[in-house]
């Protein structure tokens, strides 16, 4: 600090000796709460390795319902995110304000393109009823021909109910079933008394004994290539409990940053950072990369299951 | 300005005298650059594994073991691990550590559950064929 006298910028706080020993301090601090994120989102890897382990034929089934090719995009869209973010700290530190200003905008703008390409995602499966737990009532198999035994909604397809029928699919299957039973029309695939029980007989179950086996497993005759096109194995709504679970954690982390990298973004344009103080610039950009590597782990835990 | 990262002392040179750059490592274009390359490559070449069959469990290994080293460029390179202070990596990799071991303890006993999945499954299926 010998020509800066100290406190060069004005967001130098008093209690730090200078610039390098505030750094240093908001550093340690950021890599603490990057440790606890690690903590945090641990549990739900821990309840995905368990139940993989546990139940192999529900991931092999239900990850043909995601999309490679999406979250192959997302994966390269969140890669050049970090990308700028990085370089964002670099053009902070060596006071580039423009660069700077153009770094953390393309960061939001990635953040906006992930968020969208979820959204699609996730609206085609709240639409289809891929959803977790015992809301679990699937249209489509995964190869994407109708569900055989699907007695979710007989309307499906309208476009206009979304997530709403496969909400209430399970609580509204045994009125539906009923009436579009009695009036013969809906598609083909009646006689589903039982779905008065509820969900879990419904989904295990489908169809009469001779079924079984081609249900569990998909089609176990093609192979490991073939998409299944039979039922899905009991419980495979925890693959997407957990698939909710683990992605919406991260896409709130995402929502988050959006924030941050604003905030950044406004600071930078008013020309508070430079290279004694860029300190918030190198904090977001270090927890954008921790929501960067989660990912890189979800995509292929959760998209590239062979 | 722009030239000045290529020759001072990064290693944290113990607060020395020469504060210009000396608060942190400054990233060079030719490291930002390599490393967002090699990630998009690593991506490639992780997708197209996934089309290979090498086996259940080798397949599984090849993907973990790809997005593990993807993992160690951004820690090195992104955020600067390789050349900041030894804490931060004490840190993070020590949150791994306890990530591991929180893995390791729940799987010891995992499968003392699987006789009551077992058993609703065969209930369900026993319920439906009435």
């Amino acid at each position: 600090m010998s020509d800066h006298d100290g406190h060069g910028s004005p967001f130098i706080a008093h209690h730090f000796d200078d610039a390098k020993h505030q750094f240093d301090s908001g550093k340690l601090g950021i890599w603490a709460f990057l440790a606890q994120e690690i903590l945090f989102f641990s549990a739900l890897f821990v309840a995905y390795i368990i139940y993989r382990y546990n139940h192999p034929e529900i991931y092999e089934y239900a990850h043909y319902y995601l999309d490679t090719k999406m979250g192959a995009i997302n994966t390269a869209v969140l890669i050049c995110s970090s990308l700028s973010a990085a370089w964002a700290v670099r053009a902070a530190q060596l006071n580039q304000k423009r660069l700077l200003i153009f770094c953390l905008a393309f960061t939001i703008l990635c953040a906006f393109g992930f968020l969208g390409i979820k959204y699609v995602e996730y609206s085609h499966k709240f639409h289809e009823g891929i959803l977790f737990g015992n809301k679990f009532n699937p249209a489509i198999a995964p190869a994407g021909n109708p569900m055989p035994g699907y007695v979710g909604d007989a309307h499906h397809g309208g476009g206009e109910h979304g997530g709403d029928d496969a909400g209430h699919g399970a609580d509204d299957a045994a009125a539906k079933a009923d009436g579009h039973a009695e009036e013969g029309h809906g598609d083909s695939h009646h006689g589903e008394a039982h779905t008065a029980d509820g969900p879990a007989a419904a989904e295990g179950h489908g169809n009469a004994d001779g079924h079984q086996g081609a249900e569990a497993h998909g089609s176990p005759d093609d192979g490991h290539h073939a998409i299944p096109t039979g039922r899905p194995p009991p419980n495979t709504g925890m693959f997407f409990t957990i698939y909710f679970a683990m992605t919406g954690l991260h896409g709130i982390h995402v929502i988050v940053g959006i924030g941050i990298f604003f905030w950044l973004l406004i600071r930078a344009m008013k020309g508070h950072f430079n290279e004694e103080y860029f300190g918030p610039v190198d904090f977001a950009a270090l927890y954008w990369h921790l929501v960067d590597l989660i990912w890189i782990y979800l995509f292929p835990l959760l998209y590239l299951i062979h | 300005m722009t030239e000045t990262e290529h020759h001072h002392n990064e290693e944290e040179s113990h607060d020395g005298h020469d504060h210009h750059h000396g608060i942190s490592h400054v990233a060079s274009k030719k490291v930002l650059l390599g490393t967002f390359a090699a990630l998009i490559f690593l991506t490639f070449i992780t997708v197209a594994a996934t089309g290979v069959d090498f086996g259940p469990k080798l397949n599984l290994v090849l993907a973990m073991f790809i997005a593990t080293i993807k993992a160690g460029l951004v820690c090195a390179f992104f955020m600067h691990l390789i050349y900041d202070k030894l804490i931060h990596s004490v840190a993070f990799l020590g949150a791994l550590l306890f990530a591991l071991l929180f893995v390791s303890f729940t799987l010891m006993d995992s499968t003392q559950y699987q006789q009551d999945v077992i058993w609703e499954h065969q209930n369900a299926t026993a319920a439906s064929s009435q």
